[in-house]
């Protein structure tokens, strides 16, 4: 061990965490020395990692850096054959992945349908929806998988509601979108799970021609803007993007509160620290653990460094959001805190489509639970709780509860 | 015309913005976002001066860069 030494990433990031909840101390120590760092990905291309607050922002925000997929890493080393070729293997419409003028025109058409206002019409289905899964849980007795049996399920409906996929395909649908989820990512696994998908959609949007509906996909159809192919495309972002976060944020964020009792006991006495106490469990868990990845697209001197066109860098959100100068005492979970500002959802013309819903989904997820079951607690012991760590979206695998 | 108070402006460019809906979520008196493509809509221009904070959090806070806060006139 060498302190002078500069801890270098030569290899992708690590996977082990210290403790569950915190980013592997090595980014800390990469922060305080060099917030944007050299580093290796496991491809063997070399770019940059960035763990500070600022200069994530910064990033975020300069149209000199491209979204593209074609510069984009693997961020774990896998020993999982990876054939899977991000750029040429994407279905059309991936605007997660495309810069302006084809990102705005995607992203422009969808808007409309994740409006603060529009997605508080949302939230008397959405409590449906919880109550539905409550029921459930009552109903196997007084024990449960809280990722089996509440958050899959309910953010899988959560999608159905907003997309309009009708209640008698609903129940494939979350199974495919459950596998999708469940899969170790086998390239040929993950192929077979998103044709049935697709085929799934099709079926569904055929039926949408002739009985529209008041959803998302009746508008995507009759608004004649989009090819069927980028409909189906549209369709399969909002799926990936929105069904495995939301399950992972609201299982992951009940085992932090669970685990938490003081921040719980607060939320309990007063529910309407919930909007808080969410923005508090984004910015405490960055469940997108991998970060975000921009490259640019000429040299950019920036606090120090020079990016060189072509480095892509790691923005790091779960460290970006534990840097100690924008949020004082990061490391400790505060659902009184004022948590606004984090970069959970990314920053820039990409930040997160979903936000609203998400956070709506969790407000409600939340408050249920913890009305329903004013006894909720781990049925394990915390240390047997698998988490998600080599998983691109982080969480647990299972989390057993009882009330 | 007696005197312009000098005062906060708020603009907002629809062309840049985004829908993340951000400044709706902080300040939903002063801003909303429209039913046709989700883009900002500035509900207060010319905000109370109580409301300066707020208004200035939301433009921080904007993804996209489409919100500014000029001197304005009050006309
Ligand atoms: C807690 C839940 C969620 C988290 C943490 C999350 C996180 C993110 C992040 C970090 C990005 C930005 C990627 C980048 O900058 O390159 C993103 C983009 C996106 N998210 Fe979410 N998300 C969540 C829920 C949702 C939901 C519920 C939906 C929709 C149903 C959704 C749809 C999208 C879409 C379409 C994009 C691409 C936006 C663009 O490129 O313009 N997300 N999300
Ligand atoms: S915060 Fe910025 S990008 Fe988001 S809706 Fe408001 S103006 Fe548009």
């Amino acid at each position: 061990m060498n302190d002078m030494v500069c801890p270098y990433l030569t290899n992708g990031l690590p996977k082990v965490r210290e403790r569950p909840l915190d980013p592997p101390a090595i980014f800390g120590q990469l922060r305080a020395e060099e917030p944007i760092a050299p580093m290796t990905f496991p491809d063997g291309a070399r770019g940059w990692v960035v763990t500070g607050y600022e200069q994530a922002r910064t990033i975020l925000a300069d149209s000199r850096f491209s979204s593209k997929a074609a510069q984009k890493h693997l961020a774990f080393a896998s020993d999982l054959a990876t054939d899977f070729d991000l750029e040429k293997d994407l279905p059309p419409a991936q605007f997660e992945h495309m810069d302006p003028p084809e990102h705005t025109r995607y992203r422009k058409l969808l808007t409309a349908e994740f409006t603060v206002r529009r997605v508080k019409t949302m939230v008397p289905q959405i409590e449906r929806i919880a109550a539905g899964r409550v029921a459930a849980m009552r109903a196997k007795g007084r024990s449960a998988d809280l990722v089996k049996d509440f958050s899959v399920p309910m953010s899988a409906h959560v999608i159905c509601e907003l997309l309009g996929i009708p209640e008698e395909a609903r129940a494939r649908f979350e199974e495919l979108s459950t596998q999708a989820l469940s899969l170790d990512k086998k390239p040929e696994e993950t192929k077979a799970v998103l044709d049935g998908l697709v085929g799934l959609i099709g079926e569904v949007a055929m039926g949408k021609l002739e009985q529209p509906g008041d959803d998302l996909l009746t508008r995507l159809i009759h608004g004649g803007q989009l090819e069927p192919a980028e409909i189906l495309g549209v369709l399969l972002l909002l799926l990936v993007a929105g069904h495995e976060t939301s399950a992972n944020m609201l299982s992951l964020g009940t085992y932090t509160l669970l685990r938490e009792p003081e921040q719980l006991a607060k939320l309990r006495a007063d529910e309407a620290l919930v909007e808080n106490a969410v923005e508090e469990l984004l910015r405490y868990l960055t469940i997108v653990h991998i970060g975000v990845q921009r490259t640019p697209t000429e040299d950019v001197e920036l606090a120090g460094v020079t990016l060189k066109a072509g480095e892509t860098a790691l923005i790091h959100l779960p460290s970006v959001n534990r840097d100690p100068e924008r949020f004082p005492d990061p490391d400790t979970l505060d659902v009184t805190r004022r948590a606004a500002g984090h970069l959970t959802f990314s920053h820039g013309i990409h930040q997160c489509l979903g936000q609203q819903l998400a956070r709506q989904e969790l407000r409600v997820g939340f408050t249920t639970l913890l009305r329903e079951f004013p006894e909720l607690r781990l049925d394990a012991d915390p240390a047997d709780i698998p988490m998600r760590d080599n998983m691109t979206i982080y969480g647990v695998h299972r989390l057993p509860v009882a009330w | 015309m007696t005197g312009t108070m000098p005062t906060t402006r708020i603009t907002a460019d629809p062309q840049v913005c985004v829908g993340s809906g951000m400044c709706a979520l902080t300040a939903p008196d002063l801003f909303d976002q429209s039913d046709k493509d989700g883009t900002v809509l500035v509900l207060q221009p010319l905000p109370a001066d109580a409301r300066i904070g707020d208004a200035e959090e939301a433009v921080r806070g904007c993804p996209s860069g489409a919100l500014r806060l000029a001197e304005g006139s009050a006309e």
